[in-house]
């Protein structure tokens, strides 16, 4: 619901609330898998959720090219579904973590981005337990050299330190998109400050990046 | 009237079941037979102290509850619903999970989490906020760090999962609790006037639906269980095990299902499960109920009609519909994977009767068993007041260097940030969060409105302890106090009373005056209690806890852009004292910590603290105030030195020579006092608001500069003052000792 308050009114979309079940997401400009626990995250975070028949149709959308934005849950499920490489670990601290953290803009020439300058540092909220992303260094470099890592976990003058790390992951990786660049997964939560009034609106750039 | 039936039930039996022979006299007396197994448990579970208030009702009745806010008054429903303006209405409650907590703590503190969210969507109303106040044991002892850890992961681990926001709460370490912890969770819920439902059976033949988790062996008799002594010498198996997943299904399909108006009463399963829900439900409404046990959904098999009456497995909700419309609300529970069944049904009878295999196997007058005993006590004077209250000043050093006063003090756990306590919890899923933990209150947006709410939960165990009466009076007045420094007028509260075993002289005397103490606060201050909880017999090795009401109050900011928060805002802005720069050190953090002195009377005067409290608001919608914060703990340096930390700025003030001790001055911690930052420019306007609502107001100092600058008496830098204060509470969670 919180994703689906700021679509309407950051973003200017109209939006349906589609139902897991639902087998068929055609005539959509964008989909949006939120934050929150699918299925409790028994097992694993998302690895139940991949399973629905939803992420069928979600699979079928990305293969017609229709930009995908999973958030934090959401971003889980898609690394469980295969449609991003790599996958989450506990965090480091073994402990859920609510804060506010510095994200570094490495990449703006994704339809999420668009109104993201590269190296802005930007102020958002993460919320999760198993946000520590991992994968094999292969991918990692591949990710880095395609210039697929979206955003990245920093300090003010956006360096890619250990104390600016939240959560463990690798390379401070926040966001990430596949190959072809429709897809993206992020773990900062910008539909919870995307108004000044919540303490931050840097979250609003991905919704006007999108309404754009 | 009934003959006595033939009294043949051993102590032993009486016990098991938490009644005393004079009870069960009247059960005799009230039945006019025998009750059987089943019938004598289910009198025993809604006559203990826990679901019968047996020790507490007629002190109760106290409160003031009256208010025309109010769209639920306290004990009509499972929670209060007050009126927001805009055709919204709050619904909140606060409630203890103690017992279990000791002695199961992640489970205990997460299924007391799970047992509020439901008082709050059974009202049909959207849970939007949760609060704990968690109160331990001293943190150098392993097995307090244990259920204290277990006890924040539960919390944490519950609310999470179901997607509300913690934003609030407390955390105070006390050598009482040892054993003993304290978790009182708050819920709130926000809806609109004509969503709110009861929680009765109405409409005779109506069909009862019980939905969600299969019942189990598990939690029988918690509710006897609470309403003894010493829970850390009972079963493990009487606590039950949360599923927050199945909750946040629950919570949507009930909504969903309320949607439909199909829906005429909806009633959780908390403590003594189907036995109370279904009598409280019945009693409300002057019905009477049938239910078949058959009916109901097991975890494990030959569960007999008592373990399932008396089951506490949680996330269950039992619903009445409309007959004839009952596959509706069905085909809604299964839409979101939710069990459900057809136990029953309303009748007209005014009897509860529980049938197995087409037989009853308890047939009660609902009147009967929903009306426990009731005990006033005498209350007499405790001896130990005397001793206590004798605070000689002259026997107590001052401090010969107030700067590592000042820092020992920040380290200390109750004052140090609780921020590695709550960066556990999600704090800002739903998007409404616009002040959560660490602020005075916690303050949420109303969506599509410019309104908000601002919550706080308050308790103060040893000024309860010191002074019940005042204690209890303090206790309201600084929950009212945060919740105006926030910018929003206090509107009701709802309230825990935790306290030791009421068979104790000293104890029930607590009672009833930090009850009295609540009493007048709130109605010198025109706030009415919604509602609440009491949990007793909290105590651990024969040491009772301190008295510790906590309060939870509610208040409303009608236009968000007239709020402040604690927070510094600009350099080179003036920092004054509403209310009187003089603290006094009884029950002060300081005498605890550094002589390790529990002493003195703590007194409040609540006409001082309404003029302080509206010149503090009237200040904020006049728009003169750049910050305000409450001083409570640590007194005036440590609510300095917080406004600094959340401004990221220093501050040096030089209050003179208003009291002839420094540890007075800077660590004294008499209420009724906000400590504020304003421009200069504004300052015959905050001048003029404080002469009119007649509160002392004193210019003390400036903020600016990198550090906290006390006189003479000490310039410490903001980063070293930050430092111990945030590693102090981290450090004593992990074990590890504290840096010096």
């Amino acid at each position: 619901m919180d994703s689906v308050h700021a679509l309407n009114v950051i973003g200017g979309f109209e939006t349906d609330i589609r139902w897991h079940r639902d087998t068929d997401l055609t005539g959509y400009d964008l989909i949006v898998i939120p934050g929150g626990f699918s299925y409790g995250d028994h097992l694993r975070a998302g690895a139940i959720a991949r399973f629905a028949p939803a992420l069928r149709a979600v699979s079928e959308a990305d293969a017609r090219g229709t930009r995908i934005l999973g958030i934090c849950n959401g971003f889980q499920i898609l690394l469980e579904a295969g449609l991003l490489p790599g996958a989450m670990l506990r965090n480091s601290s073994l402990q859920f973590r609510h804060q506010w953290v510095n994200l570094r803009v490495d990449a703006n020439a994704t339809p999420f981005t668009t109104e993201c300058a590269p190296g802005k540092i930007l102020r958002m909220p993460i919320a999760h337990g198993e946000g520590n992303y991992f994968a094999r260094p292969e991918t990692i470099a591949r990710l880095k050299g395609d210039g697929r890592i979206v955003f990245t976990y920093s300090d003010l003058e956006g360096r890619a330190t250990p104390g600016a790390n939240p959560n463990g992951s690798l390379a401070n990786i926040a966001a990430i998109t596949n190959e072809r660049g429709n897809v993206m997964g992020m773990m900062p939560h910008p539909e919870r400050c995307s108004e000044a009034i919540l303490g931050g609106q840097d979250g609003a750039l991905i919704w006007r990046s999108l309404a754009a | 009237m009934n003959s006595v039936a033939e009294d043949c039930v051993t102590d032993e039996a009486l016990r098991a079941v938490a009644l005393n022979r004079f009870e069960y006299h009247r059960i005799l007396e009230r039945l006019g037979r025998q009750p059987n197994d089943l019938e004598l448990a289910m009198f025993g579970s809604l006559w203990s102290e826990h679901c019968g208030y047996k020790h507490s009702r007629a002190l109760l009745r106290r409160f003031p509850t009256e208010s025309a806010a109010l769209l639920v008054r306290a004990g009509e429903e499972n929670a209060g619903a007050v009126d927001i303006g805009g055709g919204l209405a709050v619904v909140f409650k606060i409630e203890s999970h103690n017992h279990p907590s000791a002695v199961e703590p992640f489970e205990g503190a997460a299924t007391g989490v799970g047992g509020i969210i439901r008082d709050i969507f059974t009202m049909g109303a959207r849970p939007i906020a949760l609060f704990d106040s968690l109160r331990f044991g001293p943190l150098d002892d392993p097995r307090n760090r244990y259920l204290a850890n277990g006890i924040v992961g539960g919390v944490g681990s519950y609310g999470n999962c179901v997607g509300i926001p913690t934003v609030g709460g407390e955390v105070v370490v006390e050598d009482c609790y040892a054993g003993n912890p304290l978790v009182n969770a708050m819920c709130v819920g926000l809806l609109r006037h004509d969503g709110l439902i009861r929680a009765e059976a109405v409409g005779e033949s109506n069909p009862i639906i019980l939905v969600g988790a299969d019942t189990g062996r598990d939690g029988i008799q918690g509710a006897t269980f609470a309403s003894v002594e010493d829970p850390e010498n009972s079963a493990r198996g009487v606590v039950q095990v949360g599923n927050p997943f199945l909750e946040k299904l629950l919570i949507e399909a009930c909504l969903e299902a309320l949607a439909t108006g199909a829906i005429v009463g909806l009633q959780d399963l908390g403590a003594a499960g189907l036995t109370s829900s279904l009598v409280e439900a019945a009693a409300r409404s002057g019905a009477g109920i049938r239910i078949d046990v058959d009916k109901v959904s097991r975890r494990a098999t030959q569960m007999t009609p008592y373990e399932v009456m008396l089951s506490e497995s949680q996330e269950r909700m039992i619903a009445v519909a409309q007959k004839g419309r009952e596959n509706e609300i069905v085909a809604i529970f299964d839409k979101w994977g939710l069990h459900s069944d057809v136990i029953g049904a309303v009748t007209s009878d005014g009897h509860i009767t529980v049938s197995e295999a087409g037989h009853p196997v308890a047939h009660i007058p609902i009147d009967q068993i929903n009306d426990p005993p009731e005990y006033r006590l005498a209350v007499e004077f405790p001896g130990y007041l005397a001793d206590v209250n004798d605070l000689d000043l002259s026997a107590i050093p001052e401090p010969a260097d107030i700067a590592e006063t000042f820092l020992t003090l920040l380290a200390s756990p109750n004052i140090a940030s609780k921020e590695c306590v709550y960066r556990t919890y999600d704090q800002t899923v739903g998007s409404n969060t616009v002040a959560g933990p660490g602020a005075d209150a916690a303050v949420l947006r109303i969506k599509g409105t410019n309104r908000a709410i601002a919550l706080s939960t308050d308790g103060n165990g040893r000024s309860c302890y010191l002074n019940p009466r005042a204690g209890g009076a303090m206790a309201v007045a600084e929950a009212a106090r945060n919740v105006v420094c926030a910018g929003a007028r206090p509107v009701a509260i709802t309230n825990c009373l935790n306290f030791g075993s009421p068979d104790n002289p000293d104890v029930y005397y607590q009672l009833a005056e930090v009850i009295d103490g609540i009493a007048e606060a709130c109605s010198a201050l025109a706030i009415p209690v919604t509602g609440g909880n009491v949990s007793l017999y909290n105590e651990a090795d024969g040491v009772q806890i301190f008295p510790t009401p906590v309060i939870g109050m509610l208040g409303v900011i009608d236009d968000l852009d007239l709020r402040v928060g604690i927070a510094f805002a600009n350099a080179g802005d003036l920092i004054a004292v509403i209310g009187g720069v003089h603290g006094l050190l009884d029950g002060s953090e300081y005498l605890k910590v550094l002589h390790s002195a529990i002493k003195g009377r703590p007194e409040i005067d609540l006409s001082r603290e309404l003029a302080v409290q509206a010149t503090c608001a009237s200040a904020i919608q006049a728009g003169v105030l750049a910050s305000a914060h409450d001083i409570s703990n640590g007194g005036l340096a440590v609510a300095l030195a917080e406004s600094c930390f959340a401004g990221d700025i220093g501050a040096a003030v030089e209050p003179g020579s208003v009291s002839s001790r420094s540890d007075e001055l800077w660590f004294g911690e008499s209420p009724s006092r906000i400590l504020v930052s304003l421009s200069e420019k504004n300052l015959p306007e905050a001048r003029a608001v404080a002469l009119s609502q007649g509160a002392d107001l004193n210019v003390i100092g400036r903020v600016g500069g990198d550090q906290i600058v006390l006189s003479d008496d000490a310039a410490i830098s903001l980063e070293i003052a930050r430092d111990r204060w945030t590693t102090g509470l981290a450090a004593a969670l992990s074990g590890k000792p504290a840096k010096q």
